[in-house]
């Protein structure tokens, strides 16, 4: 069968599970087309030889019951894998070997998954294009040269390059939600709290929350059945009533009452992406939904609210990379300039910029005037959210700003970088579920990708919405296989 | 506000971050147009808003205080950047 990247996870699920297929099959396929792709510099660390095993064991005694049996998936290399090298995109941790697995990717591998290797991302997941990574920038499968949005990039470039039938990324300010949309592909940012932080590489923890990624809506809601869960070791993990997301799947959306908010029309938005949107208006009123206008009037506050919070966060969580317990260590005169050196040396200009940025919003006489009024707007914008949920039970946007831009068009404009995230961000600020959707091409045949907002914990009704209207868009991937001779 | 060349020096020690000085003159227009894009939220009157500290509001819960795992120290060393079987090694602190 050498269709096998091509099927969905669904279908390779059921085709493990009626013996169409094994699992060492479906593995093989996938290491093969990856061994092909290195060009899309997706992989920071293969698995393979490992994974084959863990494949052919798999056969030998199939348990055929569980959620994910005996499925390969490579994973963004952000969530720490015992024994498996997990790098966070940078130096300072090139050589970093956890010693314990992360709760999401435990949950993955109880149901059956086996691991193929960690996908290249943002160092630190700080970056929107890929770019900032110490093992350098990854190819978007739609088109050479140009970036597969980030931070999750290897991870998006993996599930459109059909290298990984699904994947794991993280969204802090958009991470999944973006590369989705640049590569015609679908991500969940779940509401805060419902999958566990514990093992994931921390960026900013009010905000980092990790989620699905895959060719289609149905798969991402069976992944999230699966890493959603309550961990007593993450202190903000949510104790509630999960559903079973797949199953309860439907594309029966009639009467819901949909918000289209008037501020998310920008200033010097591309006229394609509001063609876009009022296609995706005109779908969901297809499939029987209402259509509200609302206004979320504190938007365009949102990312300078971002810009102080996020890298605030992130001075103080990165404080713990100081070359003493683990990772990269730069020789100094003392042990002060051995941590100025080995940050210095270890930490890349992004992260740096962060850092700095952060520790100064931080600093004495500045706190008040930058840190304290973020969390003040901050509560604003969450509470423009909860106003509108008054009124509507999801919200309809355009994902990203733009499609996907060429690898080093925005590398020297850290501003005009940031700006891809004006759409995402907010759901971040306010814990609230995200899914973006590839809901067409512009004129350069790139996807662009709608994103459908929903309550806090109410995942299952912004699937069932982007599942009714993945049916009637009817998006086709253009995947020319270009990288591969 | 503006950011300058002394500011950088400061956040740089206060980071334990060292920069060279075409590094930091570099930060200098860096941060300042991140700045000029953040004052955006001088816009809003925020005297009566509570701060939002954390989106998921709940009390932390207690727990008993149990010893879950034992014997891990060869685990905690394993990824020490200077090889020792029982500590972790750093430069002479005390002359």
């Amino acid at each position: 069968m050498s269709d096998i990247t091509k099927q969905s996870l669904t279908d390779l699920v059921e085709n493990i599970k009626n013996k169409k297929l094994s699992s060492s099959e479906v593995t093989k396929a996938f290491i093969e087309r990856s061994e092909k792709s290195k060009v899309l510099n997706a992989f920071i660390t293969e698995d393979f030889t490992s994974a084959l095993d863990k494949a052919k064991k798999f056969d030998q005694k199939p348990n055929l019951d569980l959620k994910l049996p005996g499925i390969p998936m490579a994973v963004k290399d952000l969530f720490c894998t015992k024994n498996v090298k997990t790098t966070a995109g940078s130096k300072i941790l090139n050589n970093f070997v956890p010693t314990y697995e992360s709760t999401i990717t435990e949950n993955i591998w109880s149901e059956g998954a086996i691991l193929l290797g960690k996908l290249n991302c943002d160092e630190f997941a700080m970056g929107s294009s890929n770019e900032t990574s110490f093992f350098g920038n990854v190819q978007n499968p739609i088109d050479k040269n140009l970036v597969p949005g980030g931070s999750s990039g290897g991870s998006a470039s993996a599930v459109a390059g059909q290298l990984t039938p699904i994947t794991i990324g993280t969204d802090t300010g958009g991470s999944i939600r973006q590369p989705a949309s640049f590569t015609g592909t679908v991500g969940l940012k779940p509401t805060y709290g419902s999958c566990s932080r514990y093992g994931i590489v921390a960026f900013a923890s009010s905000l980092d929350q990790a989620g699905p990624m895959a060719q289609n809506v149905k798969d991402c809601a069976l992944l999230q059945e699966v890493i959603s869960s309550f961990d007593s070791k993450d202190s903000t993990s949510i104790d509630f009533k999960r559903s079973h997301y797949s199953k309860e799947l439907t594309n029966d959306i009639k009467g819901k009452k949909i918000g289209i908010p008037k501020e998310y029309r920008v200033d010097g938005m591309p006229k394609e992406i509001e063609t876009l949107w009022q296609k995706g208006i005109e779908y969901v009123r297809d499939c029987g939904a209402e259509i509200i206008n609302i206004s979320l009037p504190h938007t365009s506050y949102a990312l300078p609210t971002y810009y102080i919070v996020a890298p605030a966060e992130a001075s103080s969580n990165l404080a713990r990379y100081d070359g003493v317990k683990y990772g990269y260590r730069a020789s100094g005169d003392n042990l002060i300039d051995m941590y100025e050196k080995t940050r210095s040396e270890g930490f890349g200009a992004e992260v740096q910029r962060r850092i700095m940025i952060g520790t100064y919003v931080l600093s004495s006489g500045y706190y008040d005037a930058y840190y304290l009024k973020a969390q003040k707007v901050r509560r604003l914008i969450k509470n423009d959210f909860d106003e509108a949920y008054k009124k509507v039970d999801a919200i309809l946007t355009p994902s990203t700003p733009s499609s996907a831009f060429k690898i080093g068009e925005k590398t020297n404009d850290p501003v005009s970088m940031y700006l891809n995230d004006i759409f995402t961000v907010p759901v971040n600020l306010a814990g609230l579920p995200g899914i973006s959707i590839p809901a067409g091409h512009d004129a350069k045949g790139y996807p662009l990708g709608l994103q459908i907002i929903g309550k806090a914990f109410d995942e299952q009704n912004i699937l069932n919405i982007a599942f009714a209207m993945e049916e009637k868009i009817n998006f086709k991937n253009k995947i020319s296989d270009w990288w591969i001779k | 506000m503006s950011i300058d060349l002394k500011t950088i020096k400061h956040i740089s020690k206060l980071s334990r971050i060292s920069v060279d000085e075409q590094r930091a003159k570099k930060l200098v227009g860096d941060l300042n147009s991140i700045f000029d894009f953040i004052e955006k939220l001088n816009e809003l009157k925020t005297e009566n808003v509570k701060p939002l500290t954390s989106i998921a509001e709940t009390t932390l819960k207690l727990r008993s205080d149990e010893v879950k795992s034992k014997n891990i120290r060869e685990q905690i060393i394993k990824n020490s950047p200077q090889d020792n079987k029982d500590y972790f090694v750093v430069p002479k602190v005390i002359e």
